[in-house]
This record gives C-alpha cells, sequence and structure tokens, in this order.
C-alpha cells in the first residue's frame, strides 16, 4: 500500500522536445492517497495512459519525479515498484493453466512454493476464479480472463497499487457491470490504491472516490463526482462530465446582473463579486437539469424556441435554440413541456461564472 | 464468416487447375506408364506389372539414401531452428538495422542453388578456399571431395547457411507480431528474459515455427542442385541423396522402369508427409482462434 | 551506448554468413593464374577481366538474359492465373475445393527431380525444348500453387463486406476485382511476385534440363564452363556474383514487405 506522489513530471516522446507541443505530459504535481479509488478520466489522446505508464515504470518521464510513500523510485524498473497493471485487453500466459498463471509473479519472485498454493487459493476466491484454476487460461471467456490479470496483480502480497489501462473495452455489456462491481468489492476488501483509467465518465464516476479529468497533457480538476457535476472548475469538465454537458452562455457583467443578448439573468452577490475581479471573456454555465422551463415570461428569464424533446424514459432532454446557440434542458418525466416557446429560467445558486474557460473563485 | 456456395467458383480456379495439370498431372502419367513398363526403344515395350516397384522396394542403395535422406533432414533442422529463433531475437526492432539485417537474410535465399553449391566449393577448397585452407593449416586434413566425414560437415554448412536465414526471418516475424503489453505485463510480473521467451515468445511464435519446421523439412528432403555441385553425390555415395539417386538412376543410367518406380514411391513419402503438414497447419490455424 | 552482447553476436553471425559471397566476390576480381598461386584475404592486384569477359561474351551474357525472360513470363503467368483462383478460395465454396487446395498444395512439395525426364519428353513431343516458354511453364508447377496459397492468405484478410457492397453498387466481379480488390492487396501481390521471381529465380534443374542454348540459364552455363575450360575459378567466380546483383536488388525493394508476407508462414 503506498501514496503517490508525482513531482513535477513532464513527458515526451521524442528524444529532444521542442516546443509545449512535443510534450504528451505538460506538468503533473500531484499526490495520489494511500488505498484511494481514483479514475483517470479524459478524451483518447489526453495523456491518460503516459501518466499509467510512467507510475507503473514502463515509461521514465523525461522530467520529474515519481515517489511510493515518499520515496524517490523514479528510476525503478516496474517489477522493483510493486505495482500490478492490468491492460485493455487481457493478457494471459496462453499455455499455462488459471493457476500458473495466478502464480507466476510469485514464482519469478522465489516465494516459497507452500505460500504461493495459499496466496494463489485466496486471490481465486475472491475474483471467483476457483473452479477454473486447472483450466487453460486461453480457453476462458473475455471477462474471466481480465479477472485473471488482475489475479495476478493482487497475488503479491507485497503490491502498492493496481493500474487499469481502460480495462473493461473487450468486455460484453451486461458483464461489464458485474465487474465494475466486483472492482469496486476487491477495493474496499483490500484497501490497495487504484488507479482506473477509462474515457467513459460512467464508468469514472461509478468507480472512483475521486476523478482525475485530463486534458491535453494536463490534469485539469481532481474531485469527487459530486464536485465535477456541481462545480467544474473548468468549461472543459463541465463540457466532458454529464449527458448532455454542460450549457454555456457568453455574457457581460453589470452589478449583479449578467447580461446575455439584453436580458439581465440575476447573480448571487459573491459570484458576482469574484466575476468583477476577473479578466477575459466570461461565460454562464448550467447544467441541463437545473434549467427551468417556465410557459410565461418571467423577472430575469430567456425567450427560447423549442427545436426537440427527446424522451429518455425517465426524463425529457429539451433543445432550445436562441439567437446563435443550441441550449439543452433535461426535464423530470411528468413535468409539463410548453409548446414552441418556452421563457428559461436559471436559479442563481447553480449558475456558474466562467472567465476564460476557467471558474471565478 | 461464413463462405459463399457457389459452384461457379470454378470457372475462376480453372486456368490455374489447366495449367498445373498440364505440369503435374501428364507427366506423372508418363511416370506410372513407364513404371509397369520396360522400354527397350522406341515402339519396344512389355508390360512388367509391379516388377519395378519390387526391385525399387528391394535396392539396398535406395534404402541408404533413404536413410542417408532422413539422417540429413534431421540434423539439419536440430541446427536451424534453434540457431534462426536465437537470430530471430537477437535482431533490432526498430531503426535502419531492421532493413539491414533483413536483407543481409534474405541474401542467400535468393542465390541460385547451384551457385550457392559453387560458392561453398570455392569457399571450402583446401587450395583455394579460405575455409579449408584454414582448417588444413592448423594442421586438421580437411578435403570434401576425399572424406565422407568432410563432404558431409560441408553439406551441412551449407544447408545451415543457406537456409537458418529463413527461419529467422519466420521467427523474426512471430516475434514482430506480439503485442507490446504482453512484454509490459511480463515487466511487471518480474519475469526473467528466460521466462518471457518461455511463456510469452515461444508459444506466440509457435505458429510460424510450425510452418518452418515442416517447410524446412520438406525442401532438405528434396536437396539436389546444391549437392550435386558441392559433391556430385560422392565421395563414393556417401552424400547420395535421394533426389541425386533418381536423377542418376534416369538421366544417367537411363533406368527409366526402375526410376519410374522410384519416383511414385519418392513422391507418395513425399505426399504423406505433405499430408501430415497439412493436417498440422490447419490445426495450427484453429488453435489460434479459438 | 556499448552494444550489447547479442548485437556482436548477431553482427558475427552476419559476418559468417556474408563471409562466403565475400570470398567469391574476391575471387572474381582476380586472374585464375593469381588464384591458383596464392591465397590473399582481398585482391592485391584487382582486375575487371573476368566482368569484363562475361559482358562481351555472347555465350555468357545471353545467360543472364535468358533467365531474366523466363522468371518474368513465370512470374506474369503465375500472378495471372493465381489471383482469380486464389479470390475463388477464400471467398467461395464448391464441390471439391479442400482437395483442389491440397492437390495444389502438394505440387509446392513435388520432388522437381520426379518431373524432370516427364518433362523433357513432354516438351519434346510440343516442340518447346529450348524456349523460354517451356522453363517459365515448368516452374509454374511449384510458383503457381505457391502463388495461389500466399495470395488465399492475404485475401481471407480482406473483409467480405467490401464485395458485397460493391455488388450491391452494381459492380461486375471482374471490373470489382481489378478496380477495387487488387488495389486493397497490392502488398500481398508484391510480395507473391517476390516469391513467384525468387523461385524460378534460384531454380536450376528444370532450367538446364529443357534448355541447350537458346535459353540456357546462367546457372547452368556456369556449371557447363566448369568442366569444359579446366576450370576458370575467376571468370566463374564473377558469374555467380552477377548471378546475385537481380536478387539483392529485387530484396532491396521489398524489404518493407518481406516481413508482412514471411508473418503469414506461406513461402
Amino acid at each position: 500500500m503506498a501514496q503517490v506522489e508525482l513531482h513535477e513530471i513532464a513527458h515526451s516522446y521524442l528524444r529532444k522536445p521542442k516546443g509545449e507541443s512535443d510534450y504528451a505530459l505538460k506538468r503533473i504535481h500531484n499526490i495520489w492517497d494511500d488505498g484511494g479509488a481514483y479514475a483517470l478520466l479524459g478524451p483518447s489522446g489526453c495523456g491518460k495512459t503516459t501518466l499509467l505508464n510512467i507510475i507503473s515504470g514502463l515509461i521514465t518521464p523525461t522530467k520529474g519525479r515519481v515517489l511510493f510513500n515518499g520515496k524517490d523510485i523514479t528510476s525503478l524498473p516496474p517489477e522493483q515498484r510493486n505495482i500490478a497493471q492490468v491492460f485493455q485487453f487481457p493478457v494471459l500466459y496462453d499455455t499455462m493453466t488459471v493457476f500458473d498463471n495466478l502464480a507466476f509473479p510469485l514464482r519469478n519472485r522465489g516465494v516459497h512454493r507452500r505460500e504461493i498454493i495459499q496466496r494463489v487459493h485466496e486471490v481465486a476466491d475472491i475474483l471467483d476464479l476457483t473452479p477454473f484454476l486447472k483450466n487453460r487460461a486461453a480457453g476462458l471467456d473475455a471477462s474471466a480472463k481480465q479477472k485473471v490479470s488482475l489475479g495476478r496483480g493482487l497475488v503479491r502480497s507485497d503490491v502498492a497499487a493496481i493500474l487499469f489501462d481502460e480495462p473493461l473495452t473487450v468486455i460484453d455489456p451486461h458483464m461489464k457491470w458485474q465487474l465494475r462491481r466486483k472492482l469496486k468489492q476487491i477495493h474496499e476488501q483490500l484497501n490497495l490504491t487504484f488507479i482506473y483509467v477509462t474515457h467513459d465518465q460512467v464508468e469514472a464516476l461509478t468507480f472512483a472516490d475521486k476523478v482525475v479529468v485530463m486534458c491535453e497533457g494536463e490534469i485539469i480538476q481532481i474531485g469527487t463526482p459530486e464536485d465535477l457535476f456541481e462545480t467544474p472548475e473548468h468549461t472543459f469538465v463541465g463540457y466532458f462530465i454529464g449527458s448532455p454537458g454542460m450549457n454555456f452562455l457568453p455574457c457581460t457583467l453589470e452589478g449583479n446582473i449578467a447580461r446575455v443578448d439584453d436580458v439581465g439573468i440575476p447573480l448571487d452577490e459573491e459570484t458576482a463579486a469574484l466575476g468583477h475581479k476577473a479578466q477575459g471573456k466570461m461565460e454562464l454555465g448550467i447544467r441541463p437539469s437545473y434549467v427551468q422551463l417556465r410557459s410565461k415570461q418571467e423577472e430575469g428569464s430567456i425567450p427560447a424556441r423549442i427545436r426537440a424533446v427527446e424522451d429518455q424514459g425517465n426524463f425529457k432532454i429539451v433543445v432550445l435554440s436562441l439567437p446563435g446557440k443550441t441550449l439543452w434542458a433535461k426535464v423530470p418525466e411528468g413535468r409539463p413541456v410548453p409548446e414552441g416557446k418556452a421563457w428559461l429560467v436559471f436559479p442563481k445558486e447553480k449558475l456558474r461564472l466562467f472567465a476564460d474557460g476557467r471558474l471565478v473563485r | 464468416m461464413e463462405k459463399w456456395d457457389n459452384n461457379k467458383a470454378w470457372f475462376l480456379v480453372l486456368p490455374v487447375f489447366a495449367i498445373v495439370a498440364f505440369s503435374a498431372v501428364i507427366p506423372l502419367m508418363t511416370v506410372v506408364n513407364y513404371s509397369v513398363q520396360d522400354i527397350f526403344g522406341p515402339g519396344q515395350r512389355v508390360f512388367v506389372g509391379a516388377e519395378w516397384f519390387k526391385a525399387t522396394l528391394a535396392d539396398r542403395r535406395l534404402h541408404e539414401a533413404l536413410w542417408r535422406q532422413f539422417l540429413f533432414s534431421g540434423l539439419v533442422l536440430l541446427i536451424e531452428m534453434p540457431l534462426g529463433v536465437m537470430i530471430a531475437l537477437a535482431m533490432p526492432k526498430r531503426g535502419w538495422g531492421v532493413s539491414f539485417s533483413l536483407v543481409t537474410l534474405a541474401l542467400p535465399l535468393l542465390i541460385p542453388w547451384n551457385v550457392i553449391g559453387t560458392i561453398w566449393l570455392i569457399f571450402t577448397r583446401p587450395d583455394i578456399g579460405l575455409f579449408g585452407s584454414i582448417i588444413n593449416s592448423m594442421g586438421i586434413a580437411f578435403d570434401h571431395t576425399a572424406s565422407p566425414l568432410d563432404a558431409w560437415i560441408t553439406l551441412m554448412l551449407m544447408e545451415v547457411w543457406h537456409w537458418t536465414p529463413l527461419v529467422a526471418l519466420l521467427a523474426y516475424a512471430g516475434l514482430r507480431a506480439i503485442p507490446e503489453v504482453y512484454y509490459q505485463a511480463a515487466k511487471i510480473d518480474g519475469a526473467s528474459a528466460w521466462a518471457t521467451f518461455r511463456y510469452i515468445q515461444l508459444p506466440k511464435m509457435r505458429g510460424v515455427l510450425t510452418i518452418a519446421l515442416l517447410l524446412r523439412f520438406m525442401d532438405s528432403f528434396l536437396i539436389y542442385a546444391e549437392p550435386f555441385v558441392l559433391t556430385g553425390g560422392g565421395p563414393g555415395n556417401s552424400t547420395t541423396f535421394l533426389s541425386i539417386y533418381l536423377v542418376k538412376l534416369a538421366v544417367g543410367q537411363f533406368d527409366l522402369g526402375p526410376a519410374a518406380a522410384f519416383s511414385i514411391i519418392y513422391f507418395l513419402i513425399v505426399l504423406a508427409l505433405c499430408f501430415v503438414f497439412y493436417q498440422v497447419l490447419q490445426n495450427v490455424g484453429r488453435g489460434e482462434k479459438a | 551506448m556499448i552494444p550489447k552482447k547479442r548485437t556482436i553476436l548477431l553482427a558475427f553471425y552476419f559476418g559468417l554468413l556474408l563471409l562466403p559471397i565475400y570470398w567469391m566476390l574476391n575471387m572474381s576480381l582476380r586472374t585464375n593464374a593469381d588464384i591458383l598461386s596464392v591465397l590473399t584475404l582481398y585482391p592485391t592486384d584487382p582486375t575487371l577481366v573476368n566482368y569484363i569477359k562475361i559482358f562481351t561474351d555472347a555465350s555468357w551474357y545471353s545467360g543472364y538474359i535468358n533467365s531474366m525472360i523466363y522468371v518474368a513470363m513465370n512470374t506474369t503467368i503465375s500472378l495471372t492465373v493465381a489471383l482469380p483462383a486464389a479470390y475463388a478460395f477464400s471467398r467461395y465454396r464448391f464441390v471439391g475445393d479442400k482437395q483442389i487446395f491440397f492437390w495444389l498444395l502438394t505440387n509446392r512439395m513435388a520432388p522437381a527431380a520426379v518431373f524432370l525426364l516427364p518433362f523433357f519428353q513432354l516438351y519434346s513431343t510440343l516442340g518447346l525444348i529450348d524456349t523460354h516458354i517451356a522453363v517459365a511453364l515448368a516452374h509454374c508447377l511449384f510458383n503457381v500453387p505457391l502463388a495461389v496459397w500466399i495470395l488465399e492468405g492475404f485475401m481471407s484478410g480482406i473483409p467480405r463486406e467490401i464485395d458485397e457492397t460493391a455488388f450491391i453498387d452494381g459492380y461486375s466481379l471482374p471490373r470489382f476485382f481489378i478496380t477495387v480488390f487488387i488495389p486493397l492487396i497490392r502488398a500481398g501481390v508484391g510480395v507473391t511476385a517476390f516469391f513467384c521471381f525468387m523461385f524460378s529465380w534460384v531454380e536450376l534443374l528444370f532450367a538446364r534440363t529443357l534448355t541447350v542454348t537458346n535459353a540456357k540459364p546462367i546457372g547452368a552455363i556456369m556449371t557447363r564452363t566448369i568442366s569444359a575450360t579446366g576450370l576458370d575459378w575467376g571468370l566463374m567466380a564473377a558469374a555467380g556474383v552477377l548471378t546475385i546483383v537481380p536478387g539483392a536488388l529485387v530484396i532491396w525493394f521489398v524489404r518493407n514487405h518481406m516481413a508482412k508476407g514471411f508473418a503469414l508462414g506461406r513461402v
């Protein structure tokens, strides 16, 4: 078990990186708590896997240091770091049985035979693999194979952290849910540090205590799923998390009023005060589920045309047209949706103000 | 994926069928024809039934050639397979070294077979050859034209020199097809270089290595041009392999009947081996899909 | 960086691999008298006299031209007939498909020596002895099955949906095959051509038996010279060196595709 500290990490795949654009990871400076379940979330190519491989030691970073429990292990090879990694595609030793697969990391480390048998059986129990121990690993289905890959990490009693690189990609949808729950269970049971890379926000939000959102080689925000949803620190997070993502409206500030196309929207005093201190292009952000639809004009409401209504079962997504932009509203089932035209009301406490893409605070 | 049922596809195979039938079936008919007749001259032939076959099967020199052939093929495989794999493992994975290695390895494969014989003739002769003169200057009498053992050593060296690159190229292709994550997982699992080879590389290369093994077995079983140039089957009959013996019989002594019977037996042996080859290949394919 | 142990071993192996070829090159740059008198590691007095003789004497250089002609003919014939057949094997199931495929493969394994005499008689009857086409046709015995086999492997790697889409779009089979399918597998066609070239170029038993003078391949001219002219080693070495050149050129051009061809294991 370990606390993982990333100290001023930057990495480039080029031998002689020149500008900032040559770096796959720009600047990562972070501490990951012992026993936490983290999800690394971001679009493809944002540097998630690179960061993971730096932690596991498959890649040595161009700059910076990696510390486990305060000890610098930047130059240690993966096998000396006590980490385990589960890859996107199940990696198995095809010619071995499930038992031998699980025992492999222990045998390589010269663990005593009796202990190997004991550990393998423990892990097989946790992963429900006991009935397959004598089977050839090659014949298992994808989800069992992925469990074996995970098991090879779990058998080591000294393992500090387990890294997952989009481990559910090749798993059937109905098995995904089961396997994810299993992972969560194991995390609670063994209290290991889990770092889980994914580009699927549902996976990230349901799996992790803390979600790390990455974009273009940088960490944009670290927070609980709730933090990310309620107070995204960057328009990217607001847009990336949630389905559909956060609505953004360019605005100007006048006292406690945000002006969007001639309509004044009242803000709370604190937000407005922060907004006056900030520089740059102002945007107002609100989650679709907080947008309220009225059939009559009210104080501070904005007129919009209703373009489409998509019924998603227990809620409806209303696509709204404003001059020059599109907005979404999420309306719970049973709440009436006006026809043709609506006035939009944004509750003060749910409005977030962004300057040049960053949350003002 | 299921294939489409369509017997009209035969029309697409027809040209191949015609050309191979012309090159294979008609000549084979001739051979069968000869194998059951005794031919004295144009128009003078007698039907002799299975007599040539009996004679051929009882031919002691044929038996010797057959055992010699198996011994040669076996020894050659024993050297070429591990050596080829070792070379493939040592080859660079990226950079200019890849092109260089591939081109160098492929070079012996593109030299006409009798020129291979010539190269080794020049190289191993005690008077003008580098290899021959070095060995002789070390005080070891080495002459492949006089000593059967020396002739075998020379032939083996030549065969290994000529064909190990093929094994290496196949093994290399197999190695390159292994996804990088296997090596990453092995590193994390703390696997030694040997364990990585034994449990990742070797199993993943099984397919190409089977093909390499069988190809090398078949081709060394049919070897003709290189020993013909280098030793001509001698000294004595010590390097007379099946093909050499057959050509001696047919072209040298013009014993058409026995040569034809021999041909058919030879071809049946190869056919049997080929069938095993084909079955094994099919199973290899199936094993990888499962 | 200090080179690793295995890099050194590999370099050593490549050294051994190239040594016999180097030795022949060394011989080719010396006169016969020089060769027989002293053993030197490199030509002390290099001369091109052997090469000049080959390039000026028609009985020598025509050998190269003959080899080139029948190899080119064989490669063309093999590819032309093998392409449609490989397509049939990779796409359709028809009566006897597996049997035919196996039968084709057996010919790749057929001992050349078995076919030697019947071939000679067959082509004599047809009046084709000592023509390029005779050798080209004879080499089809093993090259056509080989071409079908390699191409089938490449074609099976192309999803069948592509064919279906094209047929729905109204392509006829020949038009689809030529304008869509062949461009898709051009790497495969290249690899196949390479192997057809290779096996036709290195084979000499048939080539020698079926020719007399007009279509005699260079390899056969070399062996004939051994016995006839009292062994001019320098000349023979020069001829040998020249037989390596076309192969080396071809490898250089296909070096990037070669690994792919070998990966299929169909050689």
